[in-house]
């Protein structure tokens, strides 16, 4: 983007502000040796255009809405829509929840994102020894469609989309929205929304895992295939990197291990039989929001510019459409601080705005006390009030991709998508995602991640206000939502009045289709539709894929 | 003669899947000379006090994130006082909001580390409180 000349001017200048710096170090020496992001990169003291010369405009910026996406997906971008306000809710019952999504869209939210308690993450009803202590604790609890039909009760259906972050059993759930629907009258077609059924990021970071990875995969593509044909609208993976980042990794193992896992999705879909550009424009991304402002600039951005590439040059994908990397964001949990929590407002602000500014399509802002408990509706109305300032108030949403030029940013950016591509060479050396998760590549680079950087913390190299520095004592206390034990007996009490009136002999059949199909090679779906109609419990049907699959369990290492 | 290390589990009741907080524990434990064993994640109550028991160590950490300690930390203190093994001090970490730390404590959790806590301040606690 530079001619020789220029370059021959900026060196010039470089060296005359080289002497003039000499001077003013030997006075007065910088604050630290060396200056790193988060993940610890290490930044330059100054960037020029030397530091991208290379870069194209054309080959590897462009406009908006254009290959390679670096600048955004769309060609309007926020100046068209904003992006979708989205929090993430879920607490207790489906009778709490249900009314914290009305809350929430009464105050301005524009999509709605459903959280999940423990048991039904991990295929258990509420009447589960399993389940003990855990029912309605860290989201809802859905044991049946009796809980769906309450839960998305009065809410319009064919016009909100709804987000589930449900992994192991999405399949049932996405039959349970799809269920609830038609019941409703509203056909499959017009549903819009996600579900995260993203299990290689499972078995990487999250470690909410039930099968084992094969039958996993399985149950993923049958989703796919499935929705590809009938439920259109449906984004049928969340390709996952915010809780890779949340385990500890680094920012572009985040970026690394994400779109390896995309590939892996791509592949195994193409291995079923599916055309590329059929079902890849329904696949989404969901990136994590971290402190290191620009690090996180140019990450999403690299994410568009490497998915766009390797769409079109791995998978031959022609569709545009399916070279869009569309992505949801989430503020970083693991950056707030239990100390001083009001802090954790400014924290996500900038999170926020990083993500905004990297081009998202959905955001959910983390509440000041989430580092303590679920949200309080005063602490989520906080976090959506960010967002709305954000969109509204401060003028970032103005231009398009504003920080593309910036010296830094743009070579921030190549310099991730090369470090990036590196591990996904690796991954691929080793015969891809799945192998690298069996001989636990991603998940020992992680937890090495993890380690330094608490080690950084603890000796003080890295700053955590409030935490390693700034302390104080505090009289400050938030008040913190609770969740009330009565909700577990409540939900015992539905289940078991449930089982004991619904028709015992279609439940047998029900799952008797389920196990065929799950020995079988039949889509699942329609199975899975028609068992959830007839009030088939979540658990029953996951105890069946237990029995046919058997299970995954952790290895433990550390 | 070297002096027997001191043996720890650290475990992650329930079905949290969370365990960054307790692999960095782990880690660092193992770094700062004591013997870890780490059960790895989704352990039931009884699971936990069985390995304790097997093991034969001389505390155990549980680490939980995601709602359920005030069920799942007592529980283990029970299992361990049925056994007759409620000789071995039990003290967890996690996402424990403020006013649980008094109920727990009553409960028989020895202590409690909330998020921030450096690696050092449990290594220090056990070292002070734990015999081999």
């Amino acid at each position: 983007m530079f001619t020789e000349q220029t370059l021959k001017q900026v060196e010039e200048r470089r060296q005359e502000w080289e002497n003039l710096l000499a001077k003013t170090l030997a006075r007065a020496p910088e604050r630290r040796e060396r200056f790193s992001t988060v993940s610890d990169r290490e930044i330059r003291r100054i960037y020029t255009p030397a530091d991208v010369s290379g870069l194209d405009f054309d080959r590897d910026l462009s406009f908006p809405g254009m290959f390679p996406y670096t600048r955004g997906v769309q060609p309007s971008m926020h100046r068209g829509r904003l992006w979708t306000m989205r929090q993430f809710a879920g607490m207790g019952g489906a009778e709490e929840t249900n009314a914290r999504f009305h809350y929430l869209m009464g105050h301005g939210e524009t999509g709605l994102s459903t959280a999940f308690d423990m048991p039904t993450l991990m295929g258990y009803d509420s009447d589960s020894p399993m389940a003990r202590g855990e029912v309605g604790k860290c989201g809802v609890a859905i044991d049946t469609l009796a809980d769906m039909e309450i839960l998305f009760d009065g809410i319009p259906m064919d016009e909100v989309t709804t987000s589930m972050t449900i992994n192991p059993p999405a399949a049932i759930l996405l039959a349970m929205y799809i269920a609830t629907a038609e019941k409703k009258g509203i056909p499959r077609e017009k549903l819009g929304g996600t579900i995260q059924n993203d299990m290689l990021k499972e078995f990487i970071a999250q470690k909410t895992f039930m099968l084992p990875p094969d039958p996993s995969m399985r149950i993923i593509v049958d989703t796919v295939e499935f929705c590809t044909a009938e439920v259109p609208r449906w984004n049928t993976i969340s390709i996952s990197g915010y809780h890779i980042r949340e385990a500890g990794s680094t920012a572009v193992q985040e970026l690394a291990f994400t779109l390896a896992d995309g590939l892996g999705y791509v592949q195994a879909c193409i291995d079923r039989g599916l055309k590329v550009d059929d079902f890849a424009p329904r696949l989404s991304f969901f990136f994590n929001a971290h402190v290191d402002f620009f690090e996180e600039i140019a990450k999403y951005r690299a994410a568009r510019r490497m998915w766009a590439r390797f769409m079109r040059d791995r998978f031959g994908a022609r569709n545009p459409r399916s070279l869009l990397l569309r992505f949801h964001t989430q503020t970083a949990g693991c950056s707030l601080t239990a100390q001083q929590p009001y802090n954790n407002v400014v924290r996500t602000a900038f999170q926020a705005l990083s993500a905004v500014l990297g081009g998202t399509q959905s955001l959910h802002t983390n509440s000041l006390d989430e580092t303590l408990s679920l949200p309080t509706e005063h602490a989520v109305t906080i976090a959506l009030r960010t967002q709305q300032i954000i969109g509204e108030e401060i003028g970032v949403t103005n231009t398009i991709d504003p920080m593309a030029g910036s010296f830094f940013v743009e070579s921030l950016t190549n310099e991730m998508e090369r470090a990036a591509l590196d591990y996904i060479e690796k991954i691929d050396d080793m015969g891809g995602i799945l192998k690298a998760i069996e001989v636990g590549f991603p998940q020992k680079e992680i937890a090495d991640a993890a380690y330094t950087y608490q080690k950084q913390i603890d000796e003080g190299e890295k700053t955590i206000v409030g935490v390693n520095k700034y302390q104080m004592d505090e009289s400050l206390k938030v008040d913190l939502l609770t969740i009330d034990p009565a909700v577990e007996r409540r939900q015992q009490q539905r289940l078991a009045k449930l089982k004991e009136e619904r028709d015992a002999g279609r439940v047998g059949a029900c799952l008797k289709a389920v196990e065929d199909a799950a020995r079988g090679r039949e889509n699942l779906m329609p199975h899975l539709i028609e068992a959830v109609k007839n009030y088939v419990s979540l658990q029953e049907i996951c105890d069946c894929w237990r029995k046919v699959y058997g299970r995954y369990t952790d290895p433990g290492m550390f | 003669m070297s002096e027997k290390k001191i043996k720890v589990l650290i475990a992650k009741p329930g079905l949290d899947g969370h365990d960054r907080g307790a692999k960095i524990v782990a880690r660092g434990l193992r770094d700062a000379g004591f013997e870890v064993v780490y059960t790895g994640l989704h352990q039931t109550p009884e699971e936990i006090v069985a390995t304790a028991i097997q093991e034969d160590v001389d505390v155990i950490g549980v680490s939980s994130l995601a709602g359920a300690h005030m069920y799942l930390f007592p529980r283990i203190i029970e299992l361990l006082g049925e056994q007759g093994a409620d000789d071995i001090p039990v003290f967890g970490g996690g996402i424990i909001p403020e006013d649980d730390i008094p109920v727990l404590k009553k409960a028989g959790i020895r202590e409690i580390f909330t998020p921030g806590t450096p690696v050092e301040a449990t290594v220090n606690w056990i070292r002070e409180h734990i015999a081999s």
